[in-house]
Formats: C-alpha cells, structure tokens, sequence
C-alpha cells in the first residue's frame, strides 16, 4: 500500500517559501484569529474541546492533554502557572526546533488560548540553553504579540491578562523531565521530584497548581480550538487522534520532519518511501522508532497477538514495516512513540558500538538523585566502553542486562526506565552480537563505517 | 567586586521580576555573567549569590552541574560538536577529530593559538540534518570532514570577526 500524503497542521508553512516568523507574516495567514475568538467563549468550554479531541502529550509520555487539565487543583487559590517544556532533548527528536525558529506565533497563540482556558496569569517557557537564537526569536515574537495585544494585560480587549516569559536552560536533559524542569525553573538543580505528592497539577512551580506541555502539544491546542474538539478528533486513528511529526534521523536517504495523521502511516511506509529507504547497497538493520529511550526494534522479527480494532479483537501479526505510527501500536509490539524520534541504523553498525554511544549519552545526563540510576547508567556505559575500546567477553551481554535490570522501576522519575530500555532491547535483540563481539571478530574498521563510542 | 557592562547589569534587573521568587533568576544570571565575562569565576558566583540573597553555595551548585557553564576561560570561538547516535552515525567522531586536528587540540582544552576550543556535546536537537556542530551561537548542519576544514579555515581567516 502507498504511503498517505502528509497532513501538514502544524507544520503547515514550515517551508513555505517566503514564510518568515515576525508578527506580520503571521497574521497576513490567518494568525491570532484563533485566539480572538478564544477569548470570547467560556474557558471551561476550550478545557471541553481539548477533552474531546483526544490529545495526546506529544513530548514523550502520550498523556491526554485533556486529563492532564482537569488535574488541575483550581480550589487552592493559589495562582495557576504554565511551563512550556521547550527543552527537546531527547536524542533523535527536532521537530520543536524548527516550529520556534520558523513558527513561534503559533506556539504563542497555543500557549495563551491554553493560559485563558485554564485561567492562568503568568507563563514560562523553558528552552534549552543550545537555543540560543530560539531564545530570541521567541522573545522577539513575544514583544511583537504584546504590542498589538495578544500577550500582556487586556487581551484583544478583554479583561484577561497574561504574561509569557523566556527561561533558558543549560544543557541538562534531565530538565526535560517535568518535575525537574519545574525545579531548575524555581533555580535549583534539576533533581525530579517524587510523585506522589509532587504532581505539578497539585504541587508545581512554587508549589503551585502548574500545567506543563511540550511545545508541538501547544500548537495542537490552537487547532483543535479552532475546528472543535470533535473534528480534531476525527483525524487520525481512534485514541491516537491529530497529526504527529515524525523525526527521521540516521542512515536513510532523505531524513528530516513528516507530518502524518496518527496511526496512518506504517514504519515501512515511512522509511521505504517517505523516507527512501536505506543508503545505497546497505539494508535496514534496525529502528529506534520514539526518542532514544525508547527500545529498539529488529529489522526481520515478527510481532504476534491480538488487538482491538473497532469492537473486536484481531489477531495481527507485524513485521517492524507493518506497525503504525501510533501511541498504542508501539506501546503494544513493546516500544513507544515517545517523542517522534525515530532513529535509523543499517548493517554497517555494530549494535554493540550504538549502545556504548546510548550508554555515554544516559551516564552523562543522569542527574545523579538516585543510586540506581547514577551507578547503573555509570556502569551500563563502562561496560559498553571496555567491549569497544579493551577486551570484550562473552558474557558481557548477560552482565549488561543485570545492571538494567536493576534500574528500571527503582528511581524517582522515567530516566531510570530511559537509561534501562536500550540496553535491555539490544541485548535482547541483539544477544549474538554481544556475545560474538570482540577486537578479533570485529578486525580494521572499514572505510565508511563510523566510530560510534 | 566583578565588572559588568551596563548592558548586562541592564539584562540581569530587568528579568529578576519576571519570577516570584528571586531565586528562580539564578539561570539567568548565570548565562548573562558568563556571556559579559567569558566564564564564571568564584567572584561572580559570591555576586550573584548577593543579588538574588542566596547563599553561594547554591549558584556553586548550579555552575557545577550545568554543563553549559565553566569556570575557566576558553578559546576565542567555541565549537561544539554533537557526539550523541545520530550525528554519531553519520560520522561526528570524524568531525571532530578534524576540527581538533585543524587547530591541534585536545577536546575541552583552549588550542595552542588561543582560538578554539573544540568540545564533544550531548544532543542539540537537528539529528535529521546530522552531523551537527555550533560555533558559538550558530548552528552548522551536515558538518563532514571536509565542511570542518572549511570553517576551521574561515575560523582561521577572521579573527577579528565574531570575537567574543
């Protein structure tokens, strides 16, 4: 079956030649109209629309935008905030980049119809430090928008009033973590907090009822609340509504940004034509389909059981080409969506070396809150060094798998699981290359063939 | 005492009340010391500490975990090259060992000329465009080998441009 056209909703004039990001271009298409009329319903009515249209968190974790809202502690009378998480770090994810620096009206009129909607005053977005000309462009467009009314006090006339502010981060990723974003925010080390009590909706910012949201999931809110919840919903694949952008990085010939409707396009479909399939005389090996953390799929394994498809149960049997780019197809065959990062490697890689490469990435950026996590992340990529670098042994795979092991489910936030998962999986899936893997077997490196750790 | 220029002293009491609690400005501060200053010494840490009426301990903390902050000086341009799997993939140890073979150098020293200094960073979020590098604030897509010579050499050739 040929691959769907794209579904360009938020990604809509991202490469529309003569398409700039000040004000003017903005609203010569259309911009701010949106909000105009936002502001004219009631705001319980756009919590509703959200509701309705299904949306997912687009930053990682697939949470219902909608639910995440109604979390909200709105008797507490203390002030309501929203942390846009703009800190996109999860290795193999860059769609947020391009909708600040080509787009950033639309994610400011996401963020003040989602402020007006859940009645907040005061806003920070928290972008990663390696924005720096993100950083500005946002704070330019922000003046913009203040000046002609759309941000600040009297919103297009209106008694409402709402601030945004810019906050940069530094370069840990462990700020994209919400419970630490929330901490670096307030100035501190990022350390996550434990949940509960801390859950932001209760327990935030300054101790605060706060909502955070990833950046493409702001923009959602845009368009769901200008064709209504309802109609959002029916695009895309029943629980896995609207569009997604899907990053494609590594070994393909045309990686890049593609926007498809949920659950409509299969992995084979994007990689093979989207994406061109594999360079020249190289085969897919293997598939990173959601952010670096999520685990990876072998090129050649079958995914059995049944699924939901309407009222009845199916059975399905998938090979990676066949799953659909949804929430729950990934969550099902045992991966995730995460954040639209899918990673692409052929055979010219060794799995071994990608995972020494993954595992020097999560020894880096653990915070170092929970000992499992600090010595583990620590260890997982010791191991993976010396099987590269000095003397690999046969059971190296099997001592791997123990430390991961031990990870999981023993930390405070999603970094245990996100440090864990690409060694389980590729030990898992990859057993023999780690137990054959060594200086011998492995001889010169080949011309083209990257180091990797 | 540290000497900041009026620009920065302006930058930094302008966003201190952007936040409910001073405290929140550390971050701020921080980068806006170390873009006036070309680093963060002991001193700044002690001033910033004053201003936001924290103890010192707590900016220290900051400066210590943060990667993107540093206590010494370093070379007139900062590269930094993207080390995670994707630009890995697509060939960023060869970037890298290019650009410190351009300026004979090793990774997070400041060359022998004082120019660079070449750093390996995790993640910068343009993995479909890899291999990725940022020379101070700007970005450089699809960087090989040989793109790294090419601006190793304009590098080289401007050396009034783009001081910091």
């Amino acid at each position: 079956m040929p691959a769907p056209e794209q579904h360009r909703l938020i990604f809509r004039h991202i490469d529309e030649p003569g398409y700039s990001n000040d004000l003017a271009c903005y609203q010569r298409n259309g911009g701010y109209e949106v909000l105009r009329k936002a502001v004219q319903r009631k705001p319980e009515e756009l919590v509703d629309e959200v509701k309705k249209s299904g949306l997912r968190g687009r930053g990682g974790a697939g949470f219902p935008c909608g639910v995440k809202w109604s979390l909200l502690d709105r008797k507490s009378g203390k002030p309501i905030y929203l942390v846009v998480n703009a800190d996109e770090s999860e290795p193999g994810t860059f769609k947020d980049r391009y909708i600040i620096y080509r787009d950033p009206h639309q994610l400011i009129e996401g963020i003040m119809i989602t402020c007006f909607a859940n009645k907040v005053e005061r806003t920070f977005i928290y972008i990663r430090g390696e924005f720096p000309d993100g950083a500005k462009i946002l704070e330019k467009a922000i003046a913009e928008a203040r000046a002609a009314g759309f941000v600040g006090p009297n919103i297009v006339g209106t008694a409402y009033g709402c601030e945004i502010y810019v906050h940069r981060g530094a370069g840990a990723y462990i700020c994209g973590e919400e419970t630490g974003l929330i901490e670096s925010l307030e100035g501190k080390r990022p350390y996550p907090r434990i949940k509960p009590p801390y859950f932001p909706a209760v327990l935030g910012l300054y101790q605060c009822p706060t909502i955070v949201n990833n950046v493409e999931t702001l923009c959602h809110v845009k368009h769901i609340a200008d064709m209504g919840g309802e109609a959002y919903s029916k695009i895309g694949t029943p629980n896995n509504t609207g569009t997604r952008i899907l990053c494609v990085s590594g070994q393909v010939q045309r990686p890049g940004y593609y926007e498809f409707e949920v659950g409509r396009v299969t992995m084979g479909q994007l990689l093979n034509e989207v994406c061109g399939g594999p360079l020249p005389g190289r085969t897919f090996k293997a598939v990173i389909p959601g952010g670096s953390s999520a685990k990876v799929l072998r090129f050649g394994e079958r995914y059995k059981g049944k699924r939901k498809v309407g009222a009845e149960m199916v059975e399905y049997d998938w090979g990676v080409e066949d799953i659909p780019m949804d929430f729950d197809s990934l969550a099902m065959i045992g991966s995730m969506g995460g954040s639209g990062g899918v990673i692409v490697m052929d055979d010219s890689v060794s799995m071994v070396e990608a995972l020494g490469n993954i595992n020097a990435f999560y020894s880096h950026e653990s915070c170092g809150q929970c000992t499992p996590c600090r010595e583990g992340s620590l260890w997982m990529k010791r191991i993976t060094a010396r099987m590269v670098h000095g003397d690999a042994r046969p059971g190296d795979g099997a001592l791997l798998k123990s430390v991961a092991d031990q990870i999981a489910g023993r930390t405070i936030c999603a970094f245990g699981e996100g440090c864990a998962w690409p060694t389980q999986s590729f030990v898992a899936k990859f057993g023999e290359e780690f137990k054959s893997y060594s200086k011998e077997t492995r001889g010169p490196r080949p011309d083209g063939v990257p180091e990797l750790v | 005492m540290i000497n900041l220029s009026a620009e920065t002293m302006r930058r930094i009491d302008d966003v201190i009340p952007h936040y409910p609690m001073k405290r929140s400005a550390a971050l701020p501060l921080l980068h806006f010391v170390q873009e006036d200053q070309g680093y963060i010494s002991s001193e700044a840490i002690e001033w910033i500490a004053a201003k936001l009426e924290i103890q010192p301990i707590n900016v220290y903390e900051l400066v210590t975990f943060y990667p993107m902050f540093r206590q010494k000086p370093i070379g007139r341009r900062h590269i930094r090259v993207c080390r995670t799997l994707s630009c890995a993939i697509m060939g960023g140890y060869r970037t890298c060992a290019e650009f410190q073979r351009q300026f004979n150098t090793g990774l997070g020293e400041v060359s022998p000329d004082g120019e660079v200094t070449v750093e390996f960073v995790e993640c910068l979020a343009s993995c479909g465009t890899a291999p990725v590098v940022m020379i101070d604030d700007e970005l450089h897509e699809r960087v090989d080998a040989s793109k790294a010579r090419e601006l190793s050499e304009k590098i080289k050739a401007a050396p009034a441009a783009g001081a910091r």
